[in-house]
């Protein structure tokens, strides 16, 4: 048997990330070549299972799921189903006490922090103002906040497949249809991968009841009141659908939410699994697998180097009070690599669900974190707008490739123009403007500044990784930070809304105008995009931008706190 | 757009009375008759009262039993979570301080010791239910002395504590660690039967 010796990282410890993305290699191929077969409406292996309940799906709703959607039509159906949701989950939260399912008599939530709930389901964010135990009823739960985990992440997949009909269809305006998208991932893929998972979490000791809280007299006589619910169902999709936001505060700290090392890695696997399928699912797609792999190994080259960077800082740098690394926020079964290995896999996709707490870690390695999310979550990224987000940058070095060879830039047979790289800037800055203008605002203001849990540099990185979480549609934090009030309430749930839709939008813009293109055949100067030099080039932009537009605020923070903790600085 | 959003709304209840009902009470269903135990919530009875979850840690400041780790919440699980104070937090810095300083006076260990940071550090969820066998091991002369144990008992006690480490699960999965409510109650049956 191994056992580790505490504070040092060894063989052990290398194991468990060497399975890790051994079962994420192996896993994508046979989960991306179904995700196709799904979405060209092909028979598989589920349609007889839900075949039926697909029609009639479209059925109840009167739905014409072959009715062809032009860009701004699939635009107004993305933001009308946005719409609609945001306003349901609100008015579900707003009069939750007189609903069912409420077996601890919760009462209604506040209507800034039902706003702010309601956006970050919606968005796909999940950033938790909530305490899940203490703030939402079973009902509100599962109707409100699992239905969200499902679609949220269905319509990050819809855009995405209209993005990509767009690069491979020709003079055409059509992009699918968006109901066809949404029911079909939602049904064939998000839902049975649920089901497995959430059994499997149940066996190894995750809650699944509606019972009410549990009272119990511990050894020494103390009450306890141990809260429990319908948590794995739940759970599971949270993980699945880059969601993250917990049934507990805690989160996958919660023993149960997330009670053996085995529920952690598979938890963890189903973070990263669906975002790193869609990329094979794209390269089969567009009718070259290499298109495929070399982004997605753009994608884990730099997931293994920020790992790297983030266990690094926490195995070696630690305040001179202790002679060990830190585990503060962090649970004995799971252990240092286990929480790094979650901070970086669920930053890197915009899933946010922790199983540590990420205010307590070493300042670099929490910088990881953050500079995981400002890049815009293009490394694998939400289901969908991941790599929807990663195409844009892709648009964009091809089109600083073209513009270095001087040759008009063009992609898998597409002309890359003005228009294309125009929407790919604003989709790409959009984000990061919101972060900057946000994070500003708070640290100068007597509202935003009285949230804080920590004094000096560290105080600004909270702010910070706050509304660095919102605009990156991610939902992790530094929990210190006390976001339930009404400033920060409706601040990040307008930064999470900037997040979300000006991208969205970005990318069915570039859709439709790559749709109405014809195709070009490759020439001699066409700068092959299947090869490991443009991958380096991807990497290098998607670097620069990060880096260009976040260092100097960086530096204010996480990094001045890293030289400050090291000769024993404390605030 | 009217229609979008007659559209979204139909779809919406149709996805809510199916992954928002349908779905958790199916799961529920299953979970209660394949897993009744862990799905609400591995209880560990005593004599028909509940004393608590084998999978939430409690909290013990008796002399007699195994401490756990500290608890930002105090092991009140209502709502769970962790300090969140930073590296270069004053507060943490002396809570740690005070933290070694308690352990090894109570423990009546030497005070050069390496506390395991476990013991230091309170967890991220405030109901961390493990502790690392290192933690448990410097804890047993202290239990020893205040149940009056003599050198078999506490040779027994210590071989107790072996049998609960749970090492990493398949092998390879998560760190060594002993659940500190199992072995109090162990312990507890252990003081009965070895007198």
């Amino acid at each position: 048997m191994l056992i580790a010796t505490f504070g040092i990282f060894g063989t052990h410890d290398a194991i468990q990330i060497g399975v890790f993305l051994l079962a994420l290699i192996l896993l994508t191929p046979p989960l991306g070549g179904f995700m196709v077969k799904v979405f060209s409406g092909e028979r598989n292996f589920l349609t007889p299972v839900f075949g039926g309940l697909e029609r009639s799906f479209y059925k109840i709703s009167r739905i014409d799921p072959d009715q062809e959607m032009d860009w701004k039509t699939y635009l107004l159906a993305v933001i009308a189903f946005s719409l609609v949701g945001l306003v349901v989950l609100w008015l579900l939260q707003v009069t939750q006490a007189y609903l069912p399912l409420n077996p601890e008599r919760l009462p209604n939530v506040s209507w800034d922090l039902a706003f702010n709930t309601a956006v970050s389901f919606m968005t796909n964010t999940n950033w938790q103002s909530y305490a899940g135990e203490t703030t939402l009823s079973y009902f509100t739960q599962m109707a409100g906040l699992t239905v969200h985990n499902f679609v949220s992440a269905a319509a990050g997949m819809a855009v995405l497949l209209a993005l990509i009909r767009g690069i491979t269809r020709k003079s055409v305006e059509g992009l699918g249809n968006f109901w066809a998208d949404l029911v079909r991932m939602t049904l064939y893929v998000l839902l049975p991968l649920s089901v497995i998972l959430t059994v499997i979490l149940v066996g190894q000791g995750t809650v699944q009841t509606l019972s009410g809280y549990a009272h119990a007299t511990t050894l020494e006589g103390q009450k306890q009141v141990i809260a429990v619910g319908p948590a794995a169902s739940q759970i599971a999709i949270k993980q699945l659908g880059t969601n993250g936001g917990g049934f507990f505060n805690a989160n996958s700290a919660h023993p149960f939410e997330n009670p053996t090392p085995l529920t952690d890695f598979l938890e963890l696997l189903s973070i990263i699994l669906i975002p790193s399928a869609c990329v094979y699912m794209y390269g089969k797609m567009v009718g070259s697998k290499r298109q495929g792999w070399v982004i997605w190994g753009v994608m884990v080259s730099v997931f293994c180097i920020m790992l790297g960077i983030s266990l690094y800082s926490e195995y070696n740098f630690h305040p001179p009070y202790v002679s060990t690394p830190s585990m503060e926020g962090k649970e004995t079964r799971l252990g240092i690599t286990n929480s790094i290995l979650w901070e970086v896999t669920t930053t890197v996709t915009s899933n946010g669900s922790v199983n540590s707490m990420y205010d307590s870690l070493t300042p670099l390695s929490g910088m990881i974190a953050m500079v995981d999310m400002m890049y815009g979550e293009v490394i694998f990224g939400g289901i969908g707008s991941g790599l929807a987000s990663m195409l844009l940058f892709v648009l964009l070095t091809v089109f600083i490739a073209g513009l270095m060879v001087g040759r008009t830039p063009e992609y898998l047979g597409k002309k890359i123009e003005a228009y294309e790289v125009k929407m790919s800037v604003i989709g790409v800055l959009a984000p990061g403007a919101a972060i900057l203008i946000f994070t500003a605002i708070a640290s100068i203001t007597k509202v935003g500044l009285s949230s804080l849990n920590n004094g000096g540099p560290h105080g600004l990185s909270e702010i910070l990784y706050a509304f660095t979480s919102g605009a990156a549609n991610n939902g992790s934090a530094f929990t210190g930070l006390n976001a339930n009030t009404v400033f920060y309430n409706i601040t990040m749930g307008i930064d999470m809304l900037i997040g979300r839709f000006v991208p969205i939008a970005a990318y069915l813009s570039v859709a439709g105008s790559l749709a109405g293109k014809k195709a070009v055949p490759p020439s001699a100067g066409t700068f092959p995009t299947d090869s490991v030099l443009f991958g380096f080039l991807l990497i290098g932009v998607i670097v620069i931008v990060a880096a260009l537009t976040f260092f100097p605020v960086l530096a204010l923070g996480p990094i001045v706190e890293h030289f400050l903790m090291l000769v024993g600085k404390t605030f | 757009m009217k229609k979008h959003l007659w559209d979204s709304l139909k779809v919406l209840i149709v996805m809510t009375v199916f992954t928002g009902l349908v779905y958790p009470l199916v799961m529920t269903a299953i979970a209660q008759i394949v897993f009744p135990k862990q799905a609400n919530g591995s209880m560990i009875r005593i004599n028909g009262k509940l004393v608590g979850s084998k999978l939430i840690g409690q909290n013990f400041t008796g002399d007699k039993y195994f401490w756990p780790r500290p608890s930002a919440i105090g092991y009140n699980p209502l709502p769970s979570g962790a300090s969140n104070y930073g590296p270069t937090s004053d507060t943490l810095k002396e809570l740690v301080e005070t933290r070694r300083k308690e352990f090894i006076r109570l423990n009546g260990l030497p005070a050069n010791t390496r506390v395991p940071p476990g013991m230091l550090f309170a967890s991220g969820s405030g109901l961390d239910p493990d502790i690392s066998p290192a933690a448990a091991e410097l804890q047993i002369n202290r239990i020893a002395r205040a149940r009056g144990f003599d050198s078999v008992q506490t040779a027994q006690l210590r071989k107790l504590m072996q049998s609960h480490v749970e090492g990493p699960q398949l092998g390879f999965l998560g760190d060594a660690r002993v659940n500190v409510l199992e072995l109090n109650i162990a312990l507890d049956s252990l003081d009965v039967t070895s007198r």
